[in-house]
């Protein structure tokens, strides 16, 4: 199975590969912008992130070499597996902030839910790729994506990581509209939604309505979630047109920043490459998400398609929640920027979701 | 090699990815837009911002609760004071600065730079706590000389203070900073915090806390506060209301005066404890702004032992006043009537042994009520070793010895009450038989604390044991009741009430009769019962001496039990008087006397009505 075929290498997806190494570079730089400490020319987690850079690129290869149809027949153990991987972690995980995130494997410790979301995808893929047709979703399709959205998201949640969730639960809709939602369905789930909303809020405690309002507009917590906003805005308009050059951002050199290297990585690169930079760093993601997409139209068949489409609105839901977030534009949610943060397990998951449309996009001419 | 089956993709499905490209790109447009608003059309703004600017988080740290008496007068409170915070981020020159602030305030810098050291771990522009409580003449040091000490700035803050000094000081307990391990036990703690460290200070530690708020500040660049950005209300801890009667608390602490001793005062029907005096004490206003350690030394190695808390952790031999128990026992075990007499010859040979009765002429012939009233030892010898000590600890246990009261303070004693299991583990040796007449009289092994005295005497007033407390209720600052102490009961004495009633005569005829032992705690129109007891401190010679004539530490404790009225029980008093020079009728029961006689001249100028509405509303009026 791993004999490569010469035609496949033909249809190697070189375009893809250098957008993904280019945003992977951004992110190294960006790391070490973030984690340098005076007088030290590189940090240790740099290495470590470059090391896991490094494993992620043996993750691609291996997730372009078979048939990704395989995927089709194995979906729901796959799925099955992390599930398990994520009560695993719920229950003997080790803490780490205030949240049990993290299981330990040999000298690592991976994230559990980054590769819950790769898997949610090929579970989703492997269901509706028989519901689509010319025609909309029956109301009954429905019923399967969200039980399969359920478990993972109630678990991620207990964690607890609601960014997590909030992603799983954007990239699950964003599919499913493609798939073929009726626009009509989503109409009436929204008129009985929305009225229900007030009955339920007065149901709601005192606290848990801080809790939602907290959520929700995070602004009504100054000293919390609304700091790390208004220093994340500082660092980034302060970046102004051309930035203050690299290693030269002062927002995140003094601490200002919370979560410097992984949840507000973009502001430390907005800041010292200013706007320039920033649309430079975008226009990459554009790129590299266009090509996804173009990946995912080219794909020869359905579940080719949806599995090639959920894997780029995963990143996709991911890159934007979280810009959106270090600017001030969405509330805060603790989420990674794609190939950018620190973070081992984010950036093998990525760098796997790239090798399965690699894979799929080669094999978009064999039969 | 794929094994399963292909379709084509229907065209409306790639139509529905166009769009939802569409709608990315989109996505990705408004980011674009976002980041031009911030970085061009607001950037000039931002990198003012970034750059002389700072915006700080400043915690408000909330105003501890205050602690009040039960008619609301207060004895904790929190006070303004200001501190000199240091950020050491905001100077200009760390070194100039503590070189100048040292020099203002008497410092040494070095202690200066070794405190930046410890908290070298803090989040940049945490401030540090360099000085706190400053004096005036420093407060307008640092305003004067604010151009020299960039990075420098002054601190309102709460500070604790207790206006009693050391009265109920063992009760109220103190604040401290907060230790490292505080630190790790609990998030909301920050380094400098002053928290409870024990008595009630830590015992109701999260209701006086109350929760911090904050503002989000700008500040230029010598760290000074320029406004005010947005702001988190601090909620004031609770008042915390005692059960304690300030009046009456200073009578009992007058009555003792410089005595070494204890007294306890509750309410028999409740179990509130009306008066808790330790003597000696210490201030806890030493210990709230940081004691010093020769101060610390000092307390330590006084040999009055001030740090210790008497009326739960003294554990005194008992002495005559635990005749109470031991002629309850007698009586409902029937090994006596009220009628038996006993002939005291002013002692008991028994075995190679001659127990001495208090009175070296001896009782001659006497009934349990004539022993309890004169103290007969004698007598009560001879109805131990007819009880045996197990039923006598057991009784014991039954008024509440032996095992902590369960007031609400840590390290309480419990005491000690023998009997031949305890012996056998112990001193893995035998109970023997002489050993019960020493017990019989309090003496020997037994123990209790003043505490345990006070409760058991309000046993055997009103049959019932409750557990003593003294918070009443906790309020919020604006007077709404979030918690109110219930009376918890302990336990009953299971006797019959013929037992019970003529423990009480006798107890009565102690104080109100002239032979009885009490006298001196009599009072014309409220009828006073009590016990006097005296516990040896050292066994002495054959002889017994007088006070004068032994060394101040070896002399004996003085105590005295009495509930009064004797009908209606409204009030329990245990009193010990160490080393006293008398026996507990001459030194302690004066002591009680004044404490039940500031009680009713109290409860007159109030108006029994008053009062009765301050009690317990589950227990009603008498």
């Amino acid at each position: 199975m791993l004999r490569i075929d010469r035609r496949l290498l033909a249809h190697f997806d070189w375009p893809l590969l250098g957008c993904t190494l280019l945003v992977v570079g951004c992110g190294l730089m960006t790391v070490l912008s973030a984690t340098h400490a005076a007088g030290h020319v590189v940090s240790g987690l740099l290495l470590r992130q470059a090391m896991w850079a490094g494993i992620g690129l043996v993750g691609m290869l291996a997730a372009l070499s078979f048939d990704y149809h395989w995927l089709e027949r194995y979906g729901y153990f796959l799925y099955g597996g992390a599930l398990v991987l994520l009560l695993a972690t719920t229950l003997l995980g080790s803490a780490g902030g205030g949240a049990r995130r993290w299981i330990g494997v040999g000298p690592f410790s991976i994230q559990p839910s980054e590769f819950a979301k790769l898997a949610l995808v090929v579970a989703l893929a492997r269901y509706l790729h028989r519901q689509v047709g010319e025609r909309t979703l029956a109301l009954r399709a429905l019923l399967v994506p969200v039980l399969l959205l359920a478990p993972p998201a109630v678990l991620i949640l207990k964690q607890p990581d609601l960014g997590t969730v909030i992603v799983l639960g954007l990239t699950v809709a964003a599919v499913l509209l493609v798939a073929g939602l009726r626009l009509r369905l989503v109409f009436i789930v929204a008129a009985v939604l929305v009225p229900a909303v007030p009955f339920l809020w007065k149901h709601l405690k005192p606290y848990q309505q801080r809790r939602v309002v907290t959520f929700i507009n995070p602004d009504a917590d100054p000293l919390g979630a609304g700091y790390h906003i208004i220093q994340s805005k500082i660092a980034i308009g302060s970046g102004m047109l051309q930035g203050k050059g690299f290693l030269h951002g002062t927002q995140d050199r003094l601490n200002f920043l919370p979560e410097q290297h992984t949840d507000f990585i973009f502001a430390v690169f907005a800041e010292e490459w200013g706007f320039v930079g920033a649309c430079v760093l975008i226009v990459l993601y554009t790129a590299l998400l266009l090509r996804c997409f173009m990946v995912a139209a080219r794909a020869r068949d359905p579940f080719g398609l949806l599995l090639a489409f959920g894997l780029t609105a995963a990143i996709f839901c991911q890159v934007f929640v979280n810009i959106g977030m270090a600017t001030g534009s969405l509330p805060v949610v603790g989420i990674t920027l794609p190939f950018l943060s620190y973070g081992g397990s984010s950036l093998l998951a990525s760098m796997l979701a790239i090798g399965l449309l690699m894979n799929i996009s080669m094999r978009r001419f064999t039969f | 090699m794929v094994p399963l089956t292909q379709r084509e993709v229907p065209l409306k499905l790639r139509r529905r990815l166009g769009i939802a490209v569409g709608l990315a790109l989109l996505c990705l447009l408004l980011l674009l837009a976002r980041l031009w608003n911030l970085q061009i059309l607001h950037g000039d703004d931002m990198r003012t911002l970034s750059e002389n600017n700072r915006i700080r988080l400043h915690r408000v740290q909330a105003t501890r609760g205050t602690v009040v008496d039960r008619y609301g007068r207060v004895l904790i409170d929190s006070r303004p004071s200001f501190d000199a915070v240091l950020v050491p981020e905001d100077a200009r020159n760390v070194e100039v600065t503590i070189e100048n602030l040292a020099q203002l305030l008497n410092q040494s810098a070095a202690d200066m730079h070794a405190l930046l050291n410890q908290t070298s771990t803090r989040p940049p522009f945490e401030e540090i706590t360099v000085k706190r409580d400053l004096s005036w003449d420093d407060v307008v040091a640092i305003e004067t000389h604010q151009l020299d000490l960039a990075g420098v700035s002054l601190q309102i803050t709460p500070r604790r203070s207790y206006p009693l000094e050391t009265k109920l000081a063992h009760l109220l307990g103190y604040v401290g900073e907060a230790s490292p391990k505080d630190l790790a036990a609990d998030s909301r703690y920050r380094m400098g915090d002053l928290i409870g460290k024990i008595g009630l200070e830590k015992r109701w530690e999260s209701a006086l806390r109350g929760v911090d708020g904050g503002q989000q500040i700008e500040v230029d660049a010598v760290g000074r506060k320029l406004q005010v950005l947005r702001e988190v209300e601090e909620v004031p801890g609770a008042t915390v209301k005692l059960t304690i009667n300030l009046d009456l608390q200073d009578a009992a602490s007058q009555a003792l005066g410089d005595n070494d001793g204890s007294i306890v005062a509750i309410d028999p029907n409740t179990g509130e404890i009306l008066a808790f005096v330790d003597h000696p004490s210490f201030d806890p206003n030493v210990f709230a702004r940081g004691v010093h350690a020769d101060e610390w030394r000092g307390l330590l190695t006084d040999k009055h032992h001030p740090l210790n808390n008497r009326a739960i952790q003294g554990q005194y031999p008992p002495g005559s006043t635990f005749k109470i128990i031991v002629a309850t026992a007698a009586l409902e075990e029937g090994v006596i009537n009220p009628f038996t007499r006993i002939h005291c010859p002013g002692g008991l040979q028994f075995g190679n042994h001659y127990f001495r009765c208090w009175k070296k002429g001896g009782h001659g012939s006497v009934n349990l009520h004539e022993a309890l009233v004169q103290s007969c030892d004698v007598f009560f010898y001879q109805v131990a070793q007819r009880l045996g000590i197990d039923v006598i600890a057991q009784y014991a246990r039954a008024f509440g010895l032996g095992m902590p009261t369960g007031i609400d303070l840590e390290h309480e004693k419990a005491g000690t009450i023998p009997d031949s299991a305890w012996k056998r583990k112990r001193f893995k040796q035998p109970w023997y038989a002489g050993e019960t007449l020493s017990a019989g009289i309090g003496q020997g092994y037994v123990t209790a604390t003043p505490l345990q005295m006070a409760n058991a005497i309000a046993t055997a007033a009103v049959g019932k044991r409750y557990r003593p407390h003294f918070v009443r209720q906790i309020e919020t600052p604006e007077g709404e009741v979030i918690h109110s102490e219930q009376p918890e009961m302990l336990g009953e004495l299971k006797v019959r009430a013929t037992t019970l009633r003529e423990v009480r005569d006798g107890l009565r005829d102690v104080v109100n009769t002239d032979r009885g032992t009490g006298k001196k705690a009599r009072i014309a129109g409220f009828e006073v019962a009590g016990k006097t007891g005296t516990s040896q401190v050292v066994k002495l010679g054959k002889e017994r001496l007088k006070a004068a004539q032994i060394p101040w530490q070896h002399r004996d404790h003085a105590w005295f039990v009495a509930f009064a009225p004797v009908d209606a029980p409204e009030i329990a008093v245990a009193a010990i008087v160490e080393h006293a020079d008398g026996g507990g009728g001459a030194v302690a029961a004066p002591v009680v006397r004044a404490v039940i006689q500031k009680y009713v001249e109290l409860k007159t100028q109030r108006g029994g009505s008053k009062y009765a509405q301050n009690r317990s509303p589950a227990i009603g009026t008498f």
